[in-house]
C-alpha cells in the first residue's frame, strides 16, 4: 500500500484542516482527545477519547458536518486478562471530503456504560443496538432501547461476541418465534397495521415489514430485520486470513467481491502488505463487473415491480450472460473466492482480455435501447417519478452513499473522494441527481454501468503486468486494519483486529445497507401501500449485509 | 327446443373448455412480445389439473363461508359466460338471461369474491377485498351504461337481440358504439385485472388486488378460483368481440353455422388476445390511485355513447 507517505505529513496537508479545526472545536468543549498512533488504521486518523466525552465527539462532529460512517464494538475480554482489565472498545468511523476519522474509547467489561451517538446521528441507531445485542454495552440515552439483532436465538444475559460465549454456539434446540417484539403504535380512526414478512411471496430474504396505513396511505414503516443473523462476526474469530476471505464473501451474496475485497483491505492495511498493481486492477475489474451485473438486476426488478415486464426480461438476459462470463473468467457467477489476501486468485490471459472488451463495447450497444426505453416511458414516468422520495437532508442525516445518496444529491462516491488502487479519475457523468425518487435511482444505476463500462475498457487498456498475488504478511498481535470499499450498494467498511498468531480477532463488515434501511422507512411515508415494493427495489438493502 | 338447450349446455361446456386456453394463449403472445419462449399454450389446463389434485388446505381461522365461496364464484361466473352468444345466437339461455341479470351474476360472484378474501382475516385478504370492491364500484356503472348505449340502438337488453340487431343493420359506424365499445374495453381490464389495472403475474402481496383475495386459497378451491377468473376474461373477450362484431355467429343449428361460429369466434378472440397482450407489454401498471381516474373514463365514455345515441341515432 502507498498509504504510509500520506500518512507522515498528513497534519500538514490541507484536507486535513478540518481535523485540526475538530480538535479544537473539541477542546472547546472539554473533551480530552488524544492523536493515536497515525499508522493503525491508516489512512484513516485515528482519535482516543474517554468515555465521558464520546457523545460529545458526535455532537461536534455532526456540527462541522461530518458523516457518520458506523461504529462497532470489539471486546477486549482475552482469557489471560484479569476481570478488571477487560474492557470493550467503541470505534466509530466519521467521514469528511473522502478523509476518515475513527474515534475510539475504551469501558472496562465490568461496567460497560457508554454514552449513545444516535440521537445525533440517527443512522447509526441499529448499529449501537447490534452492538449491545452482541458485546452487552449499555448505552445511555439511546433513543431506541428495543434489541435489534437479537431475536430468540439467545438469551437477553448472553452475548456472542464476548470472550465466554463458546464459538461453536450454544445451541437452544429450535429458536422459538420471536413473537413479542414490541412494534412502534399508531393509534386513531381508520388507522390499520399491515404485517408484511418475514416469508414473502417472492424468493427474495426474509425481514418484517410492519406498515400503519390509512386507507392506501403509508402513515409509518417500520422494519424488523435480522432473520437472516448467521453470526458472521462470531464466525470469524480464529480464522486466517484466507478463511476470513472466504467468510467476507458470504457476508452478502451479491457484495461477494467488493466485501471480500475490504476484509482483504483492512488486512493488507494491517500487515503493511503490498499488493500487485496486476492483482489491483483484477479486482477493480471484478467489482465493477459485479456493480453492472446487480445494477441491470435491479433496472430491471424495478420495471417488473410496476408490471413492465419487458425491461425485467431483457436485463435479466444480459445479466445473465455478464453472470456466465464471469463464471468463465473467475469460476464464479458472483466470482466468489476470487479476491484473496494479498491478491486475487484468478488471472486473465491477454486474449480473454481482447474478448472482454468486445463483451463491453456489445453489451454497451445493447443496453442503449433498453435504457432509452426505461428512461422515456410515459406509463413508467408516471410510476416512478415522485415515487418515494427520499430528501437530501434525510440521506445526510442517515450517512446514505451509493446510488440512494446519489439519487439524493450527495456525490460521495470512495472510488472518486478517496481513492484507492486501481481507481483514479473516475468519471462519474450523470450519475449525481437531485430528485432522490424511485426513477432518480433507476437512472443513476444507469449511469453508473455505462461509467463502469467506460472503467472498464481504461483499465483493460493498460493492464499491469506482473504477478497476482503476495505473500500476507504475519500480522502482530492488536494489528487493526481498516478496509473501505465502494461496493455496488455504497460504501462498505470492514474492521479487522488480528489476535494473537495472525488469527483473526475481530471483523466487524459495515454494509451501506444498514443505513440504507433507515433510509426506506423515511422514504415511504406519503406513498401508498402498493408502491412500497417498487421503493424496496430502488433501494434495495442487503438482508444479510445487514442481519451479518 | 331440446336441440336448442343441448347446443346452449354445449356452449356452456365449451366456454368452461376454451377459458384456460385463451389465458394461455395471452401467455404465450406475451412471452413472445417479451423475446422469450413462453410456458405451452396449453400450461393453464396442467395447473388447474394439478391444483385439482393437490390436497386442499384451508386456514384454522376460516369459516364456511371461506368453504363455499369458491363454488360460488366459479358457478355464478359460469353461468354469467352461458349467458353471452358464443357460437351461436338464439339460445334459450340468452333469452332467460338479458344483459343486467349478467352483470348481476357477475357482481354475486365478486361479492364472495370479496368476502373469501376478508374471511380468513388476513391483512392482504382485506386488502385485495377493498382495493376490488372500489374497482368494481366504479366499473359496474361504466359496464351498465356501455351495455345500455347497446341496448337502447336495440331496444332490448338481450344480448342476442342486440346482436341480432347488429347483424340485421349490416355494418354501420355509430359513434354511440364507438364510445361504448372503449368504454368497455376499459371496464374490461379493470375487472379481468389486467395491466394496467392489475397485475396477473405480480408475486408482490403488497401490489395485488385480485391475487391478494385468493392468497389463501390452495388446491381445487384455488383451481376454481382460477378457472373462474379465466372465465371471465373469456367473458369480457366474448363480450367484446361478438356484441361490437357479431358477424361470423351461427342464427341457426346447423353444424356448418356452429362450425363457422366456432372458428370466427376463436378467429376474434385471438386477435384480441393479441392486443391485450401487446397492451400488457408496453404498459406499466398504474398506480392504484390513478384507477379511479381510468374508470371514470371508461364511465365517461359509456355517458358519452348514451347521448351521442341520443342526439345522433334515434329518429335516425
Amino acid at each position: 500500500m502507498t498509504h504510509s507517505d500520506q500518512i507522515s505529513d498528513s497534519d500538514q496537508m490541507p484536507r486535513s484542516a478540518w481535523l485540526c479545526e475538530y480538535l479544537a472545536r473539541l477542546e472547546d468543549e472539554q473533551v480530552m482527545a488524544q492523536h493515536g498512533d497515525a499508522r493503525i488504521l491508516a489512512p484513516a486518523h485515528r482519535l482516543e477519547l474517554d468515555p465521558e466525552g464520546w457523545a460529545t465527539a458526535a455532537k461536534v462532529a455532526a456540527a462541522m458536518g461530518l458523516r457518520h460512517a458506523g461504529l462497532w464494538a470489539d471486546c477486549l475480554d482475552d482469557s489471560a486478562l484479569a476481570a478488571e482489565d477487560r474492557a470493550i472498545r467503541m470505534q466509530a468511523c466519521l467521514e469528511h471530503a473522502g478523509d476518515y476519522l475513527v474515534l475510539e474509547t475504551q469501558v472496562p467489561m465490568l461496567r460497560p456504560v457508554l454514552a449513545s451517538q444516535a440521537s445525533i446521528y440517527p443512522g447509526v441507531d441499529r448499529l449501537e443496538r447490534h452492538a449491545h445485542d452482541l458485546t452487552g454495552l449499555e448505552l445511555t440515552s439511546q433513543p431506541d432501547g428495543r434489541r435489534w439483532t437479537r431475536h430468540q436465538a439467545w438469551p437477553e444475559d448472553r452475548f456472542p461476541l464476548r470472550g465466554d460465549f463458546p464459538l461453536a454456539g450454544e445451541p437452544v434446540g429450535r429458536a422459538p418465534a420471536d413473537a413479542d417484539y414490541p412494534f412502534g403504535r399508531v393509534q386513531g380512526t381508520g388507522v390499520y397495521e399491515i404485517p408484511v414478512g418475514p416469508v414473502h411471496a417472492g424468493i427474495i430474504e426474509p425481514g418484517h415489514f410492519r406498515f400503519h396505513a390509512m386507507g392506501e396511505d403509508v402513515l409509518q414503516l417500520e422494519e424488523r430485520l435480522g432473520y437472516v443473523h448467521k453470526g458472521i462476526e462470531k464466525l470469524a474469530v480464529g480464522r486466517d486470513p484466507a478463511g476470513l476471505a472466504r467468510l467476507a464473501g458470504r457476508v452478502s451474496g451479491d457484495s461477494t467481491v467488493a466485501h471480500a475485497w475490504a476484509a482483504c483491505q483492512a488486512m493488507e492495511r494491517a500487515t503493511d502488505c503490498i499488493v500487485p498493481a496486476r492483482a489491483q486492477a483484477l479486482r477493480g475489474l471484478m467489482a465493477e463487473r459485479e456493480r453492472v451485473a446487480n445494477h441491470l438486476g435491479d433496472i430491471g426488478a424495478v420495471c417488473n415491480d410496476v408490471g413492465f415486464a419487458f425491461a425485467h426480461l431483457q436485463c435479466g438476459r444480459l445479466r445473465e450472460r455478464w453472470q456466465r462470463r464471469s463464471q468463465a473468467l473467475f469460476g464464479h457467477r458472483l466470482m466468489m473466492d476470487a479476491v484473496i489476501p494479498g491478491g486475487v486468485a484468478v488471472d486473465l490471459c491477454d486474449k480473454v482480455v481482447e474478448e472482454l472488451r468486445e463483451d463491453h463495447a456489445q453489451l454497451k450497444s445493447e443496453i442503449v435501447p433498453i435504457f432509452d426505453v426505461v428512461a422515456d416511458h410515459p406509463s413508467l414516468d408516471d410510476r416512478l417519478m415522485t415515487t418515494g422520495v427520499l430528501s437530501e437532508a434525510d440521506a445526510r442525516q442517515l450517512g446514505c452513499t451509493g446510488y440512494v445518496g446519489k439519487a439524493s444529491g450527495l456525490a460521495f462516491d470512495v472510488r472518486r473522494d478517496s481513492p484507492y488502487a486501481p481507481y483514479d479519475g473516475l468519471a462519474m457523468d450523470g450519475a449525481i441527481l437531485a430528485e432522490g425518487d424511485v426513477a432518480a435511482r433507476v437512472r443513476v444505476r444507469m449511469a453508473e454501468i455505462g461509467n463502469a463500462l467506460r472503467w472498464m475498457d481504461r483499465l483493460l487498456k493498460s493492464l499491469p503486468d506482473g504477478p497476482i498475488c503476495a505473500q500476507l504478511p504475519e500480522a502482530e498481535a492488536g494489528a487493526m486494519g481498516l478496509g473501505i470499499i465502494e461496493g455496488w450498494r455504497g460504501e462498505i467498511l470492514s474492521f479487522i483486529r488480528f489476535g494473537p498468531d495472525g488469527r483473526i480477532a475481530r471483523y466487524f463488515p459495515r454494509d451501506p445497507s444498514w443505513f440504507t434501511w433507515p433510509a426506506l422507512e423515511r422514504l415511504i411515508h406519503g406513498n401508498i401501500v402498493p408502491d412500497f415494493p417498487v421503493c424496496n427495489k430502488s433501494v434495495n438493502g442487503s438482508y444479510s449485509g445487514q442481519d451479518l | 327446443m331440446l336441440s336448442a338447450w343441448l347446443i346452449a349446455l354445449l356452449q356452456a361446456l365449451l366456454c368452461a373448455a376454451l377459458a384456460p386456453l385463451l389465458v394461455g394463449w395471452v401467455r404465450k403472445v406475451k412471452a413472445r412480445l417479451q423475446n422469450r419462449r413462453g410456458a405451452p399454450v396449453l400450461q393453464p389446463y396442467s395447473d388447474l389439473r394439478k391444483l385439482l389434485y393437490k390436497e386442499t388446505r384451508v386456514a384454522h381461522t376460516a369459516s364456511p363461508l371461506f368453504r363455499i365461496a369458491p363454488y360460488i364464484v366459479f358457478v355464478a361466473t359460469w353461468l354469467a359466460a352461458a349467458t353471452v352468444p358464443l357460437i351461436a345466437l338464439d339460445l334459450p339461455t340468452a333469452q332467460i338471461a338479458d344483459i343486467i341479470v349478467l352483470v348481476g351474476l357477475l357482481a354475486l360472484a365478486r361479492f364472495f369474491l370479496a368476502l373469501a378474501g376478508m374471511d380468513v382475516g388476513t391483512a392482504f385478504g382485506g386488502m385485495g377485498a377493498s382495493r376490488e370492491m372500489m374497482v368494481s364500484a366504479l366499473a359496474e356503472p361504466a359496464l351498465l351504461l356501455a351495455v345500455f348505449t347497446l341496448a337502447m340502438t336495440a331496444h332490448s337488453t338481450s344480448l342476442a337481440s342486440v346482436m341480432q340487431h347488429h347483424l340485421t343493420d349490416g355494418f354501420l359506424l355509430r359513434p354511440s358504439y364507438l364510445f361504448a365499445f372503449g368504454a368497455l374495453i376499459l371496464v374490461a381490464l379493470a375487472e379481468c385485472g389486467r395491466i394496467p389495472v392489475d397485475n396477473p403475474a405480480t408475486h408482490l402481496e403488497l401490489t395485488m388486488i385480485h391475487e391478494a383475495m385468493i392468497l389463501e386459497y390452495t388446491g381445487r378451491h384455488l383451481a376454481l378460483m382460477e378457472w373462474a377468473s379465466q372465465l371471465k376474461l373469456l367473458l369480457y373477450g366474448v363480450l367484446v368481440v361478438n356484441a361490437f362484431f357479431p358477424w361470423g355467429v351461427a342464427q341457426d343449428f346447423g353444424p356448418l353455422a356452429l362450425g363457422l361460429g366456432l372458428v370466427s369466434v376463436a378467429l376474434k378472440l385471438g386477435v384480441l388476445a393479441v392486443v391485450l397482450a401487446v397492451g400488457e407489454t408496453v404498459l406499466a401498471k398504474m398506480r392504484l390511485f390513478r384507477v379511479p381516474a381510468f374508470l371514470n373514463l371508461a364511465l365517461l365514455l359509456g355517458l358519452l355513447g348514451l347521448l351521442s345515441h341520443v342526439i345522433l341515432e334515434v329518429g335516425t
